[in-house]
């Protein structure tokens, strides 16, 4: 992807944020998920121990990745996997590509995996002449619709269901069909199940990697998981580098903190387990390639580092006002909500324009760490990534930086604010200042950056006394 | 108790109502305020928008003021809760174990003024009378970085003559965030937007929060729109009593 071919997002936030449709669909979903997500959490008195017991196991995984990414290499060669690396998306797509062409298939069924889209695999595929099929519900509306998904787990959340009737009647060529959400799975499930029976490769992302056991694990609503992982005579695990844990019995810690979370379930219906492969049952080949594609980068930086933690539970994005408002496309990346502001980034470089306004699309409200499940501190890393992105404009942006309004306020200000007597002065002069906008004891209008304050907001003038001076006129 | 007086450059120059309140209720409670004249500002503004290095001059001035007092309070709950949560940073990030030292040794002493009166002082009834229909917004800040609880509603509960209004979405931020308002002023607006529709269906003609900032956020569409509604900080409210505001 080119740098910076990207708009920023307060490039087009206003534009989804207009859009009436996807604005109500999208406040709809988030908050039902959301208020169900609660109830589910209230069950279980020690949701919080959990939280840290994930935390500490996840912590635990960063601090020693080389390693546990090692013993899982051991673990699934042992168990008759096959383990390839990839160091970034091409390299993945091209291991995926020949190991797809060695069985002489075209056509491939895929579980839904954010980690492939992210590589942008589907893409990579069909310009090998392979169709990818996406046999999750919401992922098939958004690949027939030729979208982008708009959110971590539900893809097509900012569609309803009129609009995915249409979809699927121009589609998948149907004359007749009702809106009610039984029968447009029915449609789905007719249209997929001849696929999955046809496909010789299976392509899954996943959720845990056991380093002890080589295990790889998919959880998911639909168990078109389980298809694609059981039906296909080889499938093939596309998986970020920090997807493991070390040891069995730490699933059990995620196996309640990721179904909560995320659809708001006790448990998921479908968890597929599996350990390499096992003859006579299942696929017979057994590819698991591992993703760097920038992680390592991640893990570098002390602070950014809990970014990996992350289990894709999509809680912080239905708690969050931005994305309730915006919706997951005005991101411009796979990864929208407040763990898209703080993993694209740090995935993508601060080169990249679009990526490095991610940080600032945040009111910092905090309510995304208070359902972080594995308690990301997703404000820390904003705050510490909008400081890289400062000090990288410091030193990249020349003359434009110099000069930019914002970067000159600050340094005036911070100097202000460094001695009361400049500071002093500067609320004098903001007070004479003000006669200029001051209209029937209010301000409605201000120049420059602050016009989009005044568009929609009255600004109350500076009073004729400061505390200080009416303290010290009081002593 | 001596208590010195944090007052946060944004209230010193446009709310000074509220420092006033704040002085008088704490005085009327029997105790000694102090004001140390050498503060300016917290640095909340540079630190939300990315500017770290520029603020460090900021912390150790923090320290020159306000260690040697027996208690530190503040009206402005995103002041101290940028002090509680970022200070110890900033101090390791300057490099000097002895300012790390002085920030650890303040911090525990530097109080939002609800949680100070309720939690500190065992305040609850500070014999306020205020006869109007008013909702009370729990600002971020106060709600998860300071984790301010009920403080302000057991204060607020105990006013004479109050019509005390659940907020609809009182959880949801208003949108200001600071910079976040301008940088993306969109989005800040729908939040704004939802924030304000929900404060006109309580019929209140106050809003109160332990923060202006918001309130002023908030306060600048209520007003912008002619919506008869006002924001009003807590401390003033708890200032007012049947006499009147008591300045
Ligand atoms: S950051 Fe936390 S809440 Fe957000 S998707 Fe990841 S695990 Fe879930």
């Amino acid at each position: 992807m080119k740098k910076g071919s990207q708009p920023t997002f307060e490039e087009t936030a206003g534009t989804y944020i207009e859009n009436a449709q996807l604005r109500r669909n999208i406040g709809h979903a988030t908050k039902t998920i959301r208020d169900k997500r609660q109830l589910v959490v209230q069950e279980l008195d020690d949701w919080e121990e959990l939280r840290e017991a994930g935390r500490q196991i996840k912590q635990k995984v960063m601090n020693n990745l080389d390693r546990y990414l090692l013993q899982l290499e051991k673990s699934v060669s042992k168990a008759g996997g096959v383990v390839h690396w990839a160091a970034d998306a091409e390299d993945a797509n091209r291991i995926i590509t020949n190991l797809i062409k060695e069985k002489k298939g075209t056509d491939v069924v895929k579980v839904k995996s954010i980690t492939t889209d992210e590589i942008r695999l589907n893409q990579a595929l069909e310009n090998e002449g392979i169709h990818a099929l996406e046999t999750d519900l919401a992922e098939l509306i958004v690949q027939l619709a030729g979208d982008e998904p708009s959110h971590i787990l539900v893809p097509a959340i900012h569609k309803n269901r009129a609009e995915i009737r249409e979809l699927f009647k121009s589609k998948l060529n149907l004359k007749e069909l009702s809106d009610e959400p039984a029968d447009l799975a029915e449609a789905a499930r007719l249209y997929l199940r001849k696929n999955f029976l046809k496909a010789k490769v299976g392509i899954s992302g996943g959720n845990f990697a056991v380093a002890e056991t080589g295990t790889v694990a998919v959880v998911e609503s639909e168990g078109n998981g389980r298809m694609c992982t059981t039906l296909p005579d080889t499938l093939i695990t596309v998986l970020g580098i920090e997807k493991i844990v070390p040891e069995w019995k730490d699933i059990e810690v995620f196996m309640q903190l990721l179904p909560r979370s995320s659809t708001a379930e006790r448990m998921n219906p479908y968890n597929t387990f599996w350990t390499g492969t096992t003859e006579g049952d299942g696929p017979q080949k057994f590819h698991l390639v591992l993703l760097d594609n920038g992680r390592t980068n991640v893990l570098d930086d002390e602070t950014g580092r809990q970014t990996l933690h992350c289990i894709r539970c999509s809680a912080c994005l239905n708690v969050c006002p931005v994305y309730e408002r915006t919706g997951g496309h005005a991101y411009h990346s796979v990864y929208p909500g407040p763990i898209g502001a703080i993993l694209t980034p740090q995935l993508r470089g601060l080169d990249d324009r679009s990526a490095a306004s991610l940080p600032y699309a945040s009111s910092l409200c905090g309510a995304c760490y208070e359902v972080c499940p594995v308690k990301i501190n997703i404000p820390e890393v904003l705050l510490h990534l909008r400081n890289k992105v400062v000090l990288h404009q410091k030193k990249e942006g020349g003359f434009r930086q110099k000069t930019d309004p914002v970067h000159l306020a600050m340094k005036f200000l911070a100097r202000a604010f460094s001695k009361r007597s400049r500071y002093e002065r500067l609320q004098k002069m903001g007070r004479a200042g003000q006669w200029f906008y001051k209209k029937d004891g209010t301000i409605s209008k201000l120049p420059g950056q602050l016009s989009k304050w005044t568009a929609i907001r009255d600004v109350k003038p500076v009073p004729e006394k400061t505390f200080r001076e009416w303290w010290r006129d009081r002593k | 108790m001596n208590i010195s007086l944090f007052i946060t450059c944004f209230n010193d120059t446009l709310y000074p109502e509220t420092g006033k309140a704040v002085v008088s209720i704490l005085e009327r409670l029997g105790h000694t305020v102090h004001f140390p004249l050498e503060q300016t500002c917290c640095g909340q503004m540079h630190y939300n928008t990315g500017y770290h290095e520029e603020i460090n001059p900021l912390v150790e001035r923090f320290a020159d003021q306000f260690e040697s007092a027996e208690a530190v309070v503040s009206p402005s709950a995103s002041c101290v809760g940028m002090i509680h949560e970022f200070y110890p940073k900033l101090a390791a990030l300057s490099g000097s174990k002895v300012l790390q030292d002085r920030i650890d040794a303040l911090i525990p002493k530097v109080h939002e003024f609800t949680m100070f009166l309720v939690n500190e002082l065992k305040v609850e009834d500070v014999g306020a009378y205020y006869p109007h229909r008013v909702t009370y917004h729990s600002t971020c800040h106060s709600l998860r970085s300071l984790k301010i609880g009920d403080a302000p509603l057991r204060l607020l509960r105990n006013v004479k003559g109050i019509d005390l209004v659940d907020l609809p979405g009182a959880l949801e931020c208003c949108g200001f965030g600071g910079t976040f308002a301008l940088k993306n002023a969109d989005t800040s607006a729908a939040m704004l937007g939802d924030k304000i529709r929900h404060i006109k269906n309580t019929g209140a003609e106050v809003c109160t929060s332990a923060d202006n900032s918001c309130l002023m956020h908030i306060g600048g569409a209520l007003n912008r729109q002619r919506s008869g509604v006002k924001t009003v900080h807590m401390a003033e409210i708890l200032n007012t009593t049947e006499e009147g505001a008591q300045v």
